[in-house]
């Protein structure tokens, strides 16, 4: 262009922002996506200080104070803000240590999952052939199996407990990162900066880890928070059917199921520990939504 | 034609997309069975302008303008059901991609009998009746069998001809082509432009050809309006026009035909690309490209100048110097 | 079509295989002696572990335990459970029906409340039913489902007493099951009042299982459709001056239902996930609750067979929405 043009430009009325602007940009407007990132960020910050937020032990049992109602019921009082249990414990310091645990399991399996999926879709999609076929062989059976019944199969087999519970959703999980992976990287790897790439004598790790990979990201962010919140909800799922952290650990779905008796007595053992799994779940959904719909604006206009 | 109240008139239409105004301010007539050619780029909005007249704008955008009256009928007083009554029966469209504008789940019989139901009724038989007859006007081999195929099943030259027909099943007083021959074979391109030209004959409609090539618009139309990011820059009659370009871009446009450039070592290029919402220049829009432009032309916004040859937007017109 | 027809059954046998080898293998991984685990004995005196180990070729090399395990699978035979000395496939199949029928109930209830709701999402994108009904989606998706029951519960049959708390049918109504879908029962031994015991003792299980495919369901057809109404063919529908309804209802929904189909074929893996749990709260006595109940009994031939039977009831699901799938789409319906 001449300078005239060059100079139009600069002197012109509007500039492309910088991207990360951009997508901070797109995010912001989506209120939900705000919000759950407010309230993400604050369970974050519930697990991280219980012990400062939390009034009570979550472990420690008030004899004297079996099934007392939250405040605002008549035998209520602010001692014990939610009520407490069957063996007098304090629901609500229960259910602030229980952040922790649902936020650890959250970690984890996405940890566990995203590492062995990634490089296994990876590899699929480098090396083709047998392998790659019997990888999604494999997956595909993962896959014709309900994910509860694959985790309830995997826990029966390694015996109830939280860790075993946390591989086993792991477990659940690879065959849908396995699979995005594996396509993502295959569509990169037909494109011309790929081919240019190997061109130029790249080596096969590098051409993965640092060619490939980061155009997959974004689908890939977007289904770890995916993983991240349906993990809560599995664990605690498997917590309820008494295969997953045994009582007397605060995780949010042992507490439900140790609740169940008391389901017409006493409501708030029930509906407490299920809120904060409802809240945190849901924020987390938002804030995925919210991440996916940045990242992907086209999907707006 | 003159003389006569114009079939389409539209005044100072303007369409934009949040910040990006993709038509600005267009002026522009359809005098009744005359062939209008639209021309320019992509980014050009010359199909938008078209579609905010059938009011096929979707969400996001914005359409507004004084006026735009079709065979007299302002069109801004039409409730919804009206302006359907108009769309698909006196004013047709036809679009560029033909393998994806026809419904996959449907048979071609279908489609073209779904429009004839809709505006004219009649008994089953009846539709069927003119659907053999369009398929046959078109020249689509084999009417009969082909209204039970779909449109998969049929090649792109094919499903552009179903789309003419169902087109000009209601008989149109109006029908707009946007980029009609673009995605198709450029053998293909001949066949439906002559066919095209024949319905225009045979039926007395009024055609608005959008397209971005030339060539195209030298062999049809009658007369010819060029757009250039969102403004319309000169409108002639044709032969006018290709004789005595007024505006640099047109005339840009005409030697970059490969007929013109017969003999020449290289082929000439207008350099630089049409502005986006990002990189419009000030004064002039087409001033950064252009081969004469001059100092004023960065500074001051050219106004459209109309006179008896027709239309231009242009500080320093080719020629016979400034209108 | 018929080449998508041999694939997709190409592809079964395989995955079946697959499925009997993880059934098989499972029970080999368990930690413990493989003999008490089948049996359910503990301190076997040696010639006795001797021989009931070699009455359940457990001396023989895998790959032969492996062709007795699926010859026998292949005929129907199972095993037997341990606690009931009952066969694990008729035990099966006595509870299978009442699993059935509630899936297909909270399927149903998914597909008719969810498929408007992402219409009308669509239509109306941007504005707040846009907002409130995905709102309540992300919602029904975001919630644990054992609590919605408890909670449903609570409310209803605790607090309003409408409906039951657990069973399919008040105590005081007996009859022999014909069909073993206690709706068709019920209306078929004529006593009065039954028919609405079965309604309402499935009402809050149905709502319960229902909620998560309703949410995805609802969100899938609203993403389907605002894609499909962007495409060019709803541009011409318009262009020929149709009517909204027609437009929205006749060209776009066919075509957005094509990938609507695929997600409930998806679905059917959640529904039965969701009926394991679904079946725990309210008592309701089919084979997720069977499965539960023989992990924490240890009675692994019947995890086992329930397993191998659970995995094979989805597979042949997944199969036939396929089919359904293949014949919906008419490219695929119209290849070779």
């Amino acid at each position: 262009m001449s300078d005239a043009a060059t100079a139009a430009v600069e002197a012109g009325q509007q500039a492309p922002p910088h991207p990360l602007r951009e997508f901070w940009g797109y995010f912001r407007q989506n209120r939900g996506a705000v919000v759950g990132l407010a309230v993400v960020l604050t369970v974050m910050f519930t697990a991280l200080f219980a012990e400062f937020v939390a009034p009570h032990d979550p472990h420690e049992q008030y004899r004297e104070h079996f099934l007392e109602p939250p405040f605002w019921a008549a035998q209520g009082s602010f001692e014990f803000p939610l009520g407490t249990d069957a063996v007098g414990r304090d629901i609500f310091s229960r259910i602030v240590h229980g952040a922790r645990y649902s936020l650890i399991i959250g970690f984890i399996v996405v940890a566990l999952s995203l590492t062995v999926g990634v490089t296994l879709g990876l590899l699929a999609a480098f090396f083709r052939g047998v392998f790659e076929a019997l990888v999604m062989r494999a997956m595909d059976i993962m896959l014709s199996m309900p994910s509860l019944l694959l985790a309830v199969v995997v826990v029966a087999i390694l015996g109830p407990g939280l860790f075993n519970a946390m591989l086993a959703i792991s477990i659940t999980y690879l065959p849908f990162l396995v699979r995005l992976t594996r396509a993502a990287a295959i569509t990169e790897l037909s494109k011309d900066y790929v081919v240019a790439s190997r061109v130029s004598g790249a080596g096969l790790p590098r051409l993965m880890v640092i060619t490939v990979l980061p155009n997959c990201m974004a689908p890939l962010i977007v289904q770890a928070t995916l993983s991240f919140s349906n993990a809560i909800l599995d664990a605690a799922a498997l917590g309820f059917l008494g295969l997953g952290a045994q009582p007397p650990t605060p995780e949010w779905g042992t507490m439900l199921a140790e609740a169940r008796e008391f389901v017409l007595r006493a409501w708030w053992v029930v509906t407490f520990p299920g809120l904060a799994i409802l809240v945190t779940v849901l924020a987390l959904n938002l804030l995925g939504d919210g991440l996916r719909d940045a990242l992907d604006p086209k999907l707006k206009r | 034609m003159a003389g006569r109240e114009p079939l389409l008139e539209i005044r100072n239409l303007a369409v934009s997309f949040g910040p990006l105004r993709a038509v600005d301010g267009l002026d522009l007539h359809v005098d009744e069975g005359e062939v209008l050619g639209i021309v320019g780029e992509s980014g050009s909005g010359k199909s938008v302008a078209m579609l905010a007249v059938m009011g096929l704008i979707g969400f996001p955008g914005i359409v507004s303008a004084d006026l735009v009256r079709f065979a007299g009928t302002d069109l801004a007083s039409l409730d919804k059901r009206a302006r359907r009554d108009l769309v698909g029966n006196d004013v047709a469209m036809i679009f560029q991609e033909p393998m994806t504008s026809l419904n996959p789940c449907f048979t071609i019989g279908y489609q073209i009998t779904e429009t004839l139901k809709a505006h004219q009724g009649g008994t089953r038989r009846e539709r069927r009746e003119r659907a053999l007859e369009l398929l046959g006007q078109v020249g689509i081999p084999d009417p009969a069998r082909r209204l039970g195929s779909f449109p998969h099943q049929l090649s792109g030259g094919m499903n552009q001809r179903v789309m003419i027909a169902i087109a000009i099943a209601c008989r149109p007083k109006l029908l707009i082509a946007d980029e009609p021959t673009t995605a198709l074979d450029v053998t293909i391109q001949a066949q439906i432009l002559d066919l095209l030209l024949g319905l225009q004959r045979e039926y007395g409609m009024a055609l608005v050809l959008i397209t971005h090539d030339m060539g195209v618009v030298a062999e049809t139309a009658q007369r010819v309006s060029v757009m250039y990011a969102g403004q319309q820059v000169e409108e002639q009659d044709a032969a006018a026009l290709f004789a005595h370009p007024r505006h640099p871009y047109t005339q840009a446009l005409l030697e970059a035909l490969p007929e013109r450039g017969a003999g020449r070592a290289r082929l000439p290029t207008i350099p630089g690309v049409v502005p986006g919402l990002y990189d419009r220049p000030p004064g002039c829009l087409f001033n950064p490209r252009c081969a004469h432009a001059e100092s004023d032309c960065r500074e001051q916004v050219p106004p459209l100048e109309r006179d008896a040859r027709g239309r231009v937007r242009c500080l320093h017109p080719l020629g016979h110097g400034p209108a | 079509m018929l080449r998508f027809v041999l694939t997709r059954l190409g592809i079964l046998i395989p995955t079946f295989i697959g499925v009997t080898l993880l059934t098989f293998a499972m029970i080999r991984m368990i930690p413990g002696d493989a003999v008490e685990l089948l049996v359910g004995e503990r301190g076997l005196d040696p010639a006795r572990h001797a021989q009931l180990r070699a009455e359940l070729g457990l001396d023989r090399p895998l790959l032969e335990q492996y062709w007795h395990y699926i010859s026998g699978v292949l005929q129907g035979d199972l095993g037997k459970s341990i606690v009931t000395r009952q066969p694990v496939a008729e035990e099966f199949f006595t509870l299978f029906p009442a699993t059935v029928e509630l899936s297909v109930c909270a399927m149903l209830f998914a597909v008719l409340l969810g498929i408007p709701a992402g219409i009308v999402a669509a239509i109306r994108r941007g504005t707040s039913v846009d907002h409130v009904v995905m709102g309540t989606a992300l919602t029904g998706f975001s919630m644990p489902i054992f609590w919605w029951g408890l909670l449903l519960i609570i409310l209803f049959s605790g607090t309003l007493g409408w409906t039951p708390v657990s069973g399919r049918i008040s105590l005081i109504y007996f009859f022999e099951p014909v069909t073993g879908f206690m709706l068709i029962d019920s209306l078929l031994a004529d006593q009065p009042g039954a028919f609405a015991s079965a309604l309402s003792h499935l009402v809050l299980p149905t709502v319960v299982l229902g909620t998560i495919p309703l949410a995805v369901i609802a969100r899938q057809t609203r993403s389907a459709m605002l894609e499909v109404l962007g495409e060019d063919y709803v541009r011409t529908a318009r262009a020929k001056g149709l009517a909204p309804w027609r437009v929205i209802g006749i060209h776009a929904l066919r075509n957005a239902l094509i990938p609507v189909i695929t997600v409930i074929g998806l679905l059917v893996g959640v529904l039965f996930g969701g009926a394991v749990l679904t079946e725990t709260i309210f008592s309701w006595p089919g084979v997720g609750k069977w499965l539960i109940d023989s992990i924490h009994r240890r009675d692994y031939p019947s995890v086992q067979g329930g397993i191998l039977l659970i995995a094979t009831t989805v597979i042949l699901v997944n199969l036939l929405v396929d089919l359904v799938y293949g014949l919906i789409n008419p490219r695929i319906r119209h290849q070779r």
